[in-house]
């Protein structure tokens, strides 16, 4: 399999050590600066697909020009992670939203389902650019510089089809036996790895949940405040009173709302991409086992003496050189993606945590403000009929 | 009379218990129903202590008798309403069950509201059936029916033939019956939604606090696991939440029914004032009959007159009999007109004195119901401040 020139342990600038630290929060340190936007329908006799915007700005020598313009669709981008995976077997590339959602969908491209997936296209764009490996690969800078027919041709260069089903076949064959030797570490690894996976379903789940309850809820609150406007047309004494209610009920409606909002635009997707992370983990684990399993083999070969050993031991010294390699990069990467993981799963539930209580506060203001108008009412009027 | 003595002291009136009990109804089959202690205590003015006179259990069915009575006697009175029979406006969680806990519960104090509003009622606290309801456990329900009462009571089917063929309404009834009408819409309505709200609502709640349990394993090792006890907190709080917001459902549900009393009264304004009509209607036809005798002309047709005309005029005896006795009805029928009229204005004028009692009632009542149903929302959004708060920091650790 092909390595990538440049060693994941000695990172080529110490611009890309700066990127190994901040996300977006600083984006005048980092050199390569990606957006995706602008969703445009095709249609052609054949089928239907969307294409993406992807700009990308840049001060990086290697790139001819300072910034760039493309359009890409789901399958270029498809395209582009088979190769990372292929160049960084070991390495936890970022993964990308699903093909199509099943449940619940009438058709492929609604509104919703386009934008959720534009945020996660961006997402995966941006991880790339900010691993200290995957920003320099060469099929990623052609991803975001070339133009239509030039990404055509180049896709059609590397290992072709029958050699990647081939390489799918010893996959399944020799995995079993990589797990069988695989390092305490990996081990560890691996537990958490399952584990992580678990819990991380179990709470997209309860956060898809808790989305929708919102927003059935706000759905039944939009109704609740007019029909106290309704009533305080039959009662001339109690019009301040039910008007009041009222605004308080759609001023709590609104907040219920914005809550709703920010708990798409970052729960969600956060909690989402990392239910992908997982899978990919899993993946990530499965080639390092692969590789493995390709020394074991030819180890065992050598043991019983089945070929040429002066060929088998110069194959086994590549493969262990292959192996320590591969355990390197995953490590590293592993410490690295487990780092982001927990900074973004925390700052995620920080914001929620931090929408509710706005939420609640913004409510709390309401209703104490009608409290006050109210028993001001009834002081004006207990006093008027004292005198 | 002992109950004038009764009613001069301060009296207090509670339902203090609820019990179930087995027994057999009329059709001699076992049922199960339940049974409420009433507790009456007379407070001396001197030492402002209080000593229990009276105290009796009285089932629902009991309640309803003594409404219906003072239906019948009081049709001027906005007659306070029961708690409802049947459990309606639930959301999910809450039981439907007449025997649930929670219900039996509310009901307990939606009846010891409707006594004490029957105490308060400058008019129907006077009523020797209600001081006997207190009072009297054994044989009341005979001395209710003794009343005869159900012969009181207009039918169904006359009132409804009032409301649609008399002419002339005092047009405050006309109005009231039309408030009545959208207040009950607009109060069956809101119940509908609130309901819907608060099912919507303990699904948010709820769901939060699946949360808890997965969190506790998430955090490092160095956290305690009673952090995430704040999502399940947060969760179970829903409950005592709406259950303070069904108080308040039961306080709208009360005007609700308030709105079928107003409307009875209405329809006794109704009946009588086309009792009148009809009244004034035969007395007219009867002076016209007589004139016409008298001259001779027939203005309008009878079938006397055509009978006269085919087979003979009568003889003048013959008619000199007949306008005698036109002469006796017309002079019963005013005085029946004068009395009946009397008695329609008294009951205008009685009933919408206690109308106006009942609207500054309705608004006192309905604005506080409206300001606690705000002090509810605040304190369960501190509540949620609370909690958030708490959970932030905890996030915050992680």
């Amino acid at each position: 399999m092909d390595m990538n020139s440049f060693s994941p342990l000695m990172p080529t600038s110490p611009l890309s050590m700066i990127n190994q630290i901040r996300f977006e929060d600083e984006p005048d340190l980092k050199d390569l600066l990606i957006t995706v936007d602008e969703p445009e329908s095709h249609v052609t006799t054949i089928e239907t697909f969307i294409t993406y915007r992807i700009v990308t700005k840049t001060s990086r020598g290697e790139f001819d020009a300072s910034e760039f313009e493309v359009r890409r669709r789901y399958q270029d981008f498809l395209w582009l992670k088979g190769k990372l995976e292929e160049a960084h077997p070991t390495l936890i590339i970022p993964p990308l939203p699903e093909k199509f959602i099943v449940k619940g969908m009438v058709e492929r491209f609604n509104d919703d389902f386009i934008e959720t997936r534009r945020k996660a296209l961006h997402k995966f764009l941006n991880r790339i650019a900010d691993h200290p490996t995957l920003t320099f690969n060469e099929d990623f800078k052609v991803f975001l510089t070339a133009q239509a027919w030039e990404l055509s041709s180049h896709k059609k260069q590397g290992p072709g089809l029958l050699s990647r089903m081939g390489q799918t076949a010893r996959a399944v064959a020799s995995s079993l036996r990589g797990v069988k030797n695989r390092p305490e570490e990996f081990m560890d690894m691996n537990n958490f790895i399952e584990t992580f996976s678990q819990k991380i379903n179990l709470i997209d789940k309860i956060s898809q949940r808790i989305y929708k309850e919102e927003r059935d809820y706000f759905e039944e609150m939009k109704e609740y405040g007019p029909i106290h406007i309704l009533w305080s047309a039959s009662e001339e004494d109690l019009v301040d009173s039910l008007k009041g209610i009222a605004s308080c009920i759609d001023k709590c409606c609104k907040a219920t709302e914005k809550r709703m909002f920010g708990l798409s635009e970052t729960l969600l997707p956060v909690v989402h991409e990392y239910v992908l992370y997982s899978e990919m983990l899993m993946g990530v684990m499965k080639r390092r086992d692969q590789i493995q399993a390709e020394l074991d083999s030819k180890v065992e070969a050598l043991t019983y003496k089945k070929a040429d050993t002066d060929l088998l031991t110069e194959e086994i010294g590549k493969l262990e050189d292959k192996v320590e390699c591969a355990n390197n990069a995953m490590k590293a990467d592993w410490e690295r993606w487990k780092q982001n993981m927990q900074n973004d799963i925390k700052s995620a539930f920080t914001d929620m945590a931090e929408e509710n209580i706005s939420y609640y506060e913004q409510c709390l203001a309401t209703w104490e403000s009608f409290l006050t108008s109210q028993t001001d009412l009834h002081l004006e009027e207990t006093s008027e009929e004292k005198s | 009379m002992t109950e004038n003595n009764f009613w001069l002291k301060k009296i207090e009136i509670s339902v203090s218990e609820a019990e179930k009990r087995t027994g057999r109804n009329a059709m001699n089959m076992q049922e199960t129903y339940t049974a409420y202690l009433i507790e009456t205590r007379s407070v001396e003015h001197s030492d402002g202590q209080s000593v229990l006179t009276d105290s009796l259990w009285r089932r629902y069915s009991e309640f309803e008798l003594l409404r219906n009575y003072l239906l019948a006697f009081y049709p001027h009175v906005v007659v306070p309403p029961l708690p409802e029979k049947r459990a309606e406006f639930v959301w999910h969680k809450l039981s439907a069950d007449n025997m649930d806990p929670d219900f039996v519960e509310r009901r307990r104090i939606g009846l010891e509201n409707f006594l004490l509003r029957l105490a308060s009622h400058p008019i129907l606290c006077r009523d020797k059936i209600f001081y006997l309801f207190l009072t009297q456990e054994g044989n009341w329900k005979e001395t209710v029916n003794e009343t005869g009462f159900q012969l009181k009571a207009d039918s169904r089917l006359k009132a409804l033939n009032a409301t649609f063929r008399v002419k002339n309404p005092d047009k405050r009834f006309t109005e009231l019956k039309h408030y009545s009408d959208e207040l009950q819409s607009v109060i069956s309505h809101l119940l509908r939604v609130r309901a819907r709200v608060a099912d919507r609502l303990y699904g948010v709640y709820k769901v939060h606090g699946n949360y808890g349990r997965v969190f506790s394993c998430m955090c490092r090792e160095s956290c305690t696991v009673y952090r995430m006890l704040f999502l399940t907190r947060y969760a179970s709080s829903i409950d005592d939440i709406l259950e303070d917001e069904e108080h308040y459902a039961d306080q709208l549900k009360e005007y609700l029914f308030y709105a079928e009393a107003l409307r009875a009264v209405c329809r006794k304004h109704e009946l009588m004032q086309y009792d009148l009509e009809m009244a004034a209607q035969d007395l007219a036809s009867k002076k016209q009959q007589c004139e016409e005798l008298a001259t001779g002309t027939v203005r309008t047709f009878s079938l006397k007159g055509m009978t006269t005309k085919l087979f003979g005029q009568e003889t003048p005896e013959q008619r000199e009999a007949r306008i005698k006795v036109l002469e006796e009805q017309i002079s019963e029928g005013e005085q029946q007109l004068k009395s009946k009229n009397l008695e329609g204005r008294e009951f205008v004028k009685n009933a919408w004195a206690d109308i106006e009692r009942f609207k500054e009632q309705k608004n006192h009542d309905l604005k506080e119901a409206l300001i606690s149903y705000a002090v509810m929302q605040i304190s369960m959004c501190k509540k949620g401040i609370q909690v958030w708060t708490n959970a932030k920091e905890c996030f915050s650790k992680m």
